[in-house]
């Protein structure tokens, strides 16, 4: 399964971003190989749109599910017809947060 | 002649300022361009005779056409497209109307039809003729309802403008184009800072300006030092009295119990028409 967990840092120790659309890093986790992919998120300075644009990267990196803060009413409307799962909430470190949800 | 109210903080009387002068003119227009919460005729009470939908064009996908390429959301400079590998979902509170996407489609698949964001209301007081644009609860897109009130001006009279606070787009959108912008402002400190931003809004978009000054203190120095320094004209002063603020709590514009300001603002008018020979 591909996980993205939205980050406030690029490093082992960073922290969860509450934010989804508007989050400093994704952080994309394939549970099945382990391998991890950490994007700068692009849309972060949007004037608008963030949320949609985030959503939509998510759609184009097939991410299935999706580990943050909140999620916007624009970006949800993009994630759930693309099937990915989301899941709000989500607080602590960014690497604990992956092994509760899904031990590799 | 097109004067428009405006003033970077809220609250700070561009309704009142508005009315009391439109109600000064043997006559006028008044259109209340605060299309998010218009207030206007709370105190000008008009007969309104007149209603039109207001909309904007926003594209509509012919999925017999669509290929799902994903060129309108390439194209789309305000993201208002998501692709999904069978679906394009499209954010009409987003799209500005630019019609990129339906000039761009290659399978010409997008067509443009009329959303309603609001509606446009026409009256009349005695001699004022009166315009609104209501934007719908929910809209964002106050620009566009701005543009379409405004396309009600008459340019044979003066025409008012009460414009909505703040100095972002719908406020520029209202005072551009005007002969003369009026800023109302107060002795706050809000006051003071949101006026400074006004007047650099209006100094760009090259419109003269002068202040009105609302729930003036007497003897206030330091704001009259400030106007001083700053060479900004003040063009009238509007006392802190508690009869002005009861008379707006029950909707009654105050020159009705104030007659002695009809002259000043029919001075303030008299001072704009010389003021903007000047500049033309």
């Amino acid at each position: 399964m591909r996980l993205c967990i939205t980050a406030q840092g690029n490093d082992p120790e960073a922290a969860v971003d509450p934010r989804f659309g508007r989050c400093r890093y994704f952080w994309i986790v394939d549970t099945v190989s382990g391998e991890q992919e950490i994007l700068g998120n692009p849309n972060g300075q949007n004037s608008g749109g963030a949320g949609v644009q985030s959503a939509q990267l998510m759609v184009s990196k097939g991410v299935e599910a999706v580990l943050t803060g909140s999620v916007g009413p624009n970006a949800a409307q993009v994630l759930n017809p693309a099937g990915i799962k989301i899941h709000t909430g989500i607080t602590g470190k960014v690497t604990e947060a992956i092994t509760l949800f899904h031990p590799l | 002649m097109i004067i428009s109210v405006a003033s970077g903080k809220g609250g700070t009387g561009k309704t009142t300022v508005a009315v009391n002068l439109a109600l000064c003119l043997e006559q006028a227009q008044l259109l209340d361009c605060d299309v998010e919460e218009p207030n206007a005729q709370i105190f000008l009470k008009a007969d309104i005779n007149d209603r039109k939908p207001a909309t904007v064009r926003v594209p509509e996908i012919d999925y017999k056409k669509c290929n799902f390429c994903g060129v309108c959301q390439d194209v789309c400079a305000y993201h208002a497209f998501a692709l999904l590998p069978k679906k394009v979902l499209f954010f009409p509170q987003m799209c500005h109307s630019c019609g990129a996407c339906s000039l761009l489609c290659p399978q010409k698949a997008i067509q443009e039809i009329d959303r309603p964001i609001g509606e446009i209301e026409i009256g009349q007081r005695n001699s004022i003729r009166f315009i609104q644009g209501k934007l719908t609860v929910g809209e964002t897109m106050a620009p566009p309802l701005i543009r379409q009130v405004k396309s009600y001006i008459d340019p044979a009279f003066t025409a008012i403008i009460d414009a909505p606070p703040g100095t972002a787009c719908p406020m520029v959108t209202a005072v551009k184009d005007s002969d003369f912008c009026i800023l109302v402002t107060e002795p706050t400190p809000f006051g003071m800072n949101d006026l400074q931003l006004a007047i650099e809004t209006v100094q760009k978009l090259g419109i003269p300006y002068g202040v009105v000054m609302n729930r003036a203190e007497p003897d206030d120095l330091r704001t009259r030092l400030y106007f001083k320094a700053h060479d900004i004209p003040v063009l009238l002063k509007i006392p802190f009295d508690r009869k002005i603020a009861e008379l707006y709590s029950v909707g009654i514009p105050f020159i009705e119990q104030f007659p002695e300001y009809r002259t000043k603002f029919q001075d303030l008018f008299l001072f704009i028409l010389d003021s903007t020979k000047v500049a033309a």
